[in-house]
């Protein structure tokens, strides 16, 4: 009785079996490179605004101050946002007719708050605290990236866990002086040698705290 | 085997246990026993039925693609919603707290109620006030829901059709214009118990423009006993308030005082106070406790007497006749046995510490006690030491249940053109026998303002939905005089009005608000010159100085203990008697829409959704029923079916059972939860009414959480006396085994740094749940339903354990509450397949939801069954209010995740990030947990174990300090002070 399959079906079912590795591998190669991609974490992608306000001309530019609008960046888990008096503030003077400008002096008329789209949204069992984190000399420019070269907002960084851990393994590389922490332009001349110094001076905890779960879930 | 001497008795007893939870245990039911193996009970992990293997493999490979695909959510885009005028005081993202003021049967508790942009979150007591002093009670931290409760009434409406304020207005004063001439002769205004200064100006300004019409009061939990005892007493009605403080024994006749009546909170923390056995545990006072049923008092009295209600008042006599109190004599008041012997041995310590000791009679005795232990205090010197009496709180005390008759009588007669009911609802709870709905429905204009729209708004044209008390201005007078001014912490939601409003109404054509009403009241009443400074400083501290009231000397008149003798009536030895009491959930029937309360075990039966009648073993028996069996109640010419639950230590030939259920018509929780005891109670005698029980022969499902979550071990609730203590203060460590530190499979942590403990004085427990709530509150904790708890599957956090001891008829209880008790050691930890539960450097075992994929396999290794598994979706996510009552600081759960306590986390966080950016350590009292916050008796506190001088470090070098199960060396950072009692050696030695 002739064989039911060809001789060469062995050779073919060694290499299906050796290529399902290889499938397999790659397909939880492509979903991870998906999951750190852009698509999914919105780093880089600019978001519609109902004002295309540019950090860069009022940072760069004007020179105003972060806290001047996250007022409470230094106080409070949430960096805060400008009412719309805030921003009226100055835009009653300056601009004062501009089109671009109207949604928020129809707020301000109104008394309707504007909706301004999140760019950096944590997933909400993350309790993320701009407090400490600037208290402990961790620069803006650190998770915004340098906002005073961006006319629209986007998403400096990835925002993902493990970019949280690699600074809550190293703080040292990410720690700066306490005046220098609103400084868009701040460089350090040496970090390796000024991080373990300002950890210290910082009294910045250690990883084993930093990284216990409920540092950030709870 | 430990050489514990108690342990060969208990082995001597027929079923091994010195302590047990359930009769089923103390007779060893094999299902007890079972469970006790089981991570949840039995049936909380049970299929739904008729399931094969091919429709379960089916569903296994539908939710591992389902739970694989809902991974991959993309986060959603958000908007940040900034402010366009930003309050000065807000910073977003932190809370700010303001004070305010609570009331219950009308008296006044201070609060702080913490609020997050304007949405109130959390309710704490407020240190300042002397009815809280920064405790508070189950109701008090239940309020936030009832604030949110979507049930809530939310149009005013005429004739159930939709209508506003101003035709209501409009309405309202058309009809008093016609009054004008009659001098307002058909006005008659019901409310409940008021202290509220302004409130009481407003009305008696309504009762000046017309001098004929009439005010009423009616509280379902009345007190006119207390009122017409004091009146029999010292000639007029006083306020009578104790000072546990300097009381060294104390007598509770039939007084629930630590959870029951005004300035319970305070009482229990002044009675822990004494309680607290530190050092030797001189200062530590005794408790004797005469009851009819089963109370807060009795399981922490040193002594305890089981009497049926109706011998109350004869046991009080006889101690009063022991103690020579003039007029106390009388053939009837010869006690026999065991009672006499106990009343001796009482009468004898009260004697022994004149002006240090106190007789409190309970809030729902009869006024014939209250006489008796007015007499008895002024006999033993305790007036102006531990018993201060002062001018009434309420403006107008009067005898509410004559006042209520008096209305329905003039209903009756046609003679009221105008009923307005502020407050309240009398439809459900007026004494069944005058039937008041009835009644009322002869007024041709009847207005009714409540939060809820309720049986009484069914009787009424105009429904007028009431603003919470967290949404209105107002006032109110504690317990002991003391002034508060309620202060909203948010609009309305549902455009509620309050009392003050509608009262304005009868006097101004456009009503004022309420913020001008209240302030203008104490305008004229604080000093003119700083008014505006000292308004703003009551608002802040929630407090008005000055406004207690001073301490008084009345009279006595001794003649009034011969009369309180000579109204006492034996009770008859056949009559079965019933005893009613408001409920220590739903209270009388207010709370019954918040399912918080409904959900929360109820303290000794550990029920849930459910009145019953609670019978003594020894009556189930006589009448053939077990808990669950529906009998028939009979009494005031009324009958109720309601379910038995046979309670160890319940007086025997009485029933008691809870008011407050049956509601009619509330809200989706509330309504025909339980059974309706209103109609049983009778005017005359409020509280106790004679009885005819039957079988039905009926059977009810009830849901109790008393066996739900057993554990092993032997001595999970250790005791001893004060006696024992000094003989040899290690008896408590000496109970079990403690097994060396390193007898451990696993390498052990280090906690250079802050080690979190938490340490629970057993002592002190009055199981009064406030600390269940507030939990629950502060950790978005879900309502699960009826079904659902008697599936085992109820998500509380922090269970308070009811132990037994000794014989049914008689136990000695133990309450222990259990939280998770964050190991050093945990079970839990090295179980979990995705790491989703992981120690902190601190030591806190933490959950991460997010990681959980509900293998519950932590719960099944965990020795004190303290984890709860989301088995459905029981975070409500669709309701919109419900979204604004929660913590913003904690992750609202999802269905499929397993939850416990986290030490309240988010408070140990935001403190270490307040103490980190000042450069300084967590001080020691910083972190309070949410449990620790609520406790009226501070029987719990929460620290740093590594610094010695922390409280909890103290607490922890007691000698009576253990750990739960600590033989399986899990070292568990939540630990016990083992329950010290002080008996006296006269009635030990008995």
């Amino acid at each position: 009785m002739s064989q039911i399959f060809h001789r060469s079906t062995n050779t073919l079912s060694r290499v299906t079996i050796y290529a399902a590795v290889f499938l397999a591998a790659g397909l939880l190669f492509v979903a991870a490179a998906l999951d750190r991609s852009p698509y999914n974490t919105r780093q880089d992608v600019v978001l519609k605004q109902p004002v295309p306000f540019s950090h860069r001309h009022h940072v760069a530019g004007l020179g105003l101050d972060c806290r001047y609008c996250h007022s409470s960046v230094e106080t409070s888990a949430f960096a805060g946002m400008p009412s719309t008096t805030t921003c009226m503030n100055c835009h009653k003077q300056i601009w004062s007719d501009s089109p671009m400008l109207e949604p928020v002096r129809s707020s301000a008329r109104t008394g309707t708050p504007i909706r301004w789209t999140r760019v950096h949204d944590l997933p909400d069992f993350v309790y993320f605290n701009h407090s400490i984190h600037v208290a402990k000399g961790i620069g803006c420019v650190s998770c915004h990236g340098r906002v005073d070269e961006m006319p629209l907002m986007r998403q400096a960084q990835p925002l993902q866990m493990e970019w949280c851990l690699g600074c809550h393994r190293h703080p040292e590389e990410q720690v700066r002086p306490r005046d220098a922490v609103f400084s868009q332009t701040w460089q350090a001349g040496d970090q390796a040698s000024l991080g373990p110094i300002l950890v210290r001076e910082h009294r910045i905890r250690g990883a084993r705290d930093l990284t216990s779960c409920s540092t950030c879930h709870r | 085997m430990s050489d514990d001497p108690r342990d060969e008795s208990s082995s001597a007893r027929p079923h091994g246990r010195q302590f047990w939870r359930s009769l089923a245990e103390l007779e060893g039911s094999p299902g007890v026993e079972e469970g006790r193996g089981d991570e949840f009970p039995p049936q909380a992990s049970e299929w739904p039925d008729g399931l094969d293997r091919r429709r379960f493999l089916q569903l296994a490979g539908a939710s591992l693609a389902l739970a694989g695909l809902q991974g991959c959510t993309r986060q959603p885009v958000e908007s940040i919603v900034p402010y366009v005028r930003q309050p000065e005081e807000i910073v977003p993202g932190r809370p700010l707290f303001y004070a305010t003021v609570m009331t219950l049967g009308g008296y006044g508790h201070g609060l702080l109620v913490e609020s997050h942009e304007g949405r109130p979150t959390k309710i704490e007591g407020n240190p300042s006030h002397p009815a809280s002093l920064g405790s508070t009670d189950a109701y008090a931290q239940a309020a936030i829901l009832g604030l949110y409760d979507p049930d809530r009434s939310q149009l005013l409406t005429e004739l159930r059709g939709v209508s506003i304020w101003k035709d209501f207005v409009a309405a309202l004063q058309a009809r008093l214009k016609a009054q004008e001439a009659l001098d307002g002769e058909g006005i008659r205004i019901l409310t409940e118990t008021v202290t509220s200064p302004t409130l009481v100006d407003q009305i008696r300004a309504v009762l000046d423009r017309f001098p004929k019409a009439r005010w009423h009061q009616w509280e379902p939990v009345t007190r006119d006993a207390v009122r017409l005892a004091s009146r029999a007493a010292f000639g007029r009605i006083l306020e009578t308030r104790y000072d546990l403080r300097s009381a060294d024994v104390i007598v509770a006749l039939d007084a629930d005082f630590v959870t029951a009546g005004p300035g319970a909170v305070r009482r229990a923390r002044d009675f822990a106070d004494r309680r607290r056995v530190r050092g030797d545990g001189s200062g530590m006072c005794r408790l004797y406790a005469i009851e009819s049923a089963p109370t807060a008092a009795g399981t922490l009295a040193d002594h305890r007497l089981a009497v049926r209600a109706g011998a109350v008042p004869i046991v009080a006599a006889a101690l009063a006749r022991e103690l020579g109190v003039p007029g106390a004599t009388g053939a009837a008041l010869a006690l026999e046995g065991s009672q006499a012997r106990f009343v001796r041995a009482v009468a004898a310590d009260l004697l022994a510490r004149p002006g240090r000791c106190v007789v409190i009679p309970g809030e729902y005795a009869p006024a014939a006690v209250h006489v008796l232990a007015h007499a008895i205090n002024h006999r033993l010197d305790a007036s102006g030491a531990t018993v201060v009496q002062t001018e009434p709180v309420e403006p107008e005390p009067i005898d509410q249940a004559s006042s209520l008759r008096e209305l329905v009588e003039a209903l009756r007669a046609g003679r009221v053109d105008l009923l307005a009911i502020v407050g309240g609802n009398p439809v459900h709870t007026a004494p069944a026998d005058l039937r008041f709905a009835e009644a009322m429905l002869r007024a041709p204009f009847r207005f009714h303002l409540a939060t809820e729209e309720d049986e009484t708004s069914d009787y009424c044209q105009w429904h007028v939905p009431e603003a919470h008390f967290l949404e209105a201005w107002s006032d109110a007078r504690a317990f002991d005089g003391t002034a508060s001014i309620a202060q909203p912490l948010i609009e309305p939601l549902y455009g509620g009005r309050s009392a003050h409003e509608v009262l304005a109404a009868f006097l101004e054509e456009t009503p004022r608000p309420g913020l001008a009403i209240v302030q203008e009241s104490w305008r004229s009443r604080l000093p003119a010159a700083g008014f505006e400074a000292s308004w703003r400083r009551s608002l802040h501290d929630g407090v008005i100085e000055g406004t207690a009231l001073p301490a008084l000397t009345p009279a006595h008149r001794a003649d009034s203990v011969r009369e309180a003798v000579g109204s006492i009536r034996p009770p008859g030895e056949e009559a079965i008697e019933l005893v009613l009491r408001p409920d220590p959930s739903v209270f009388d029937g207010r709370f019954a829409n918040n399912g918080w309360l409904q959900e929360l075990p109820r303290p000794l039966s550990k029920l849930t959704w459910d009145n019953v009648a609670y019978v003594s073993p020894a009556m189930a028996r006589r009448l053939g029923v077990a808990s669950g069996d529906v009998v028939e109640v009979q009494a005031s010419g009324a009958a109720a079916r309601l379910p038995v639950w046979v309670l160890p230590g319940h007086p025997d030939g009485s029933v008691t059972a809870h008011l407050g259920y049956g509601r009619r018509r509330i809200g989706r929780v509330g309504t025909g939860v339980g059974v309706d005891l209103y109609p049983l109670r009778d005017a005359v005698s409020p509280w106790l009414v004679e009885a005819a029980v039957t079988r039905t022969g009926e059977r009810t499902d009830l849901a109790s959480t008393q066996e739900h979550f057993l554990m092993e071990g032997r001595h999970p609730v250790r005791r001893g006396t004060l006696a024992e203590l000094r003989a040899n203060p290690g008896f408590v460590a000496e109970m079990e085994e403690r097994p060396a530190r390193e007898e451990s499979f696993y390498p052990p942590h280090s906690y250079p740094g802050r080690a979190w403990g938490l340490a629970v004085d057993l002592s002190v427990c009055t199981g009064c749940n406030a600390c269940v709530i507030a939990c629950q509150a502060e950790n978005n904790i879900p309502v699960v339903g009826k079904d659902q708890v008697r599936r085992g599957r109820e998500m509380h956090w922090l269970r308070i354990d009811r132990y037994y001891e000794g014989p049914e008829e008689d136990p000695a209880v133990h309450n222990m509450p259990v939280m998770c008790m964050h190991c050093e050691q945990a079970p839990c930890e090295v179980v979990c397949p995705v790491g989703a539960t992981n120690h902190s450097s601190e030591g806190l075992n933490d959950m991460v939801y997010n990681r959980c994929v509900g293998t519950r396999y932590c719960s099944n290794n965990c020795p004190y069954k303290v984890r709860r598994f989301n088995f459905l979706q029981y975070s409500d996510e669709r309701t919109p209010v419900l979204k604004l009552g929660r913590n913003p600081d904690v992750t609202v759960r999802s269905r499929g995740v397993m939850e416990k306590c986290t030490y309240c986390v988010q408070r140990i966080n935001g403190a270490r990030i307040e103490a980190e950016k000042e450069g300084r350590p967590v001080r020691d009292g910083e972190v309070t947990t949410a449990c620790q916050q609520a406790c009226p008796t501070q029987a719990i506190v929460f620290g740093d174990i590594n610094d010695r001088q922390s409280r909890v470090a103290l607490w922890r070098s007691e000698p009576t300090h253990y750990g739960l199960l600590e033989e399986l060396n899990t070292r568990p950072r939540t630990t016990y002070l083992a329950k010290l009692s002080n008996p006296s050696d006269d009635l030990e030695r008995g």
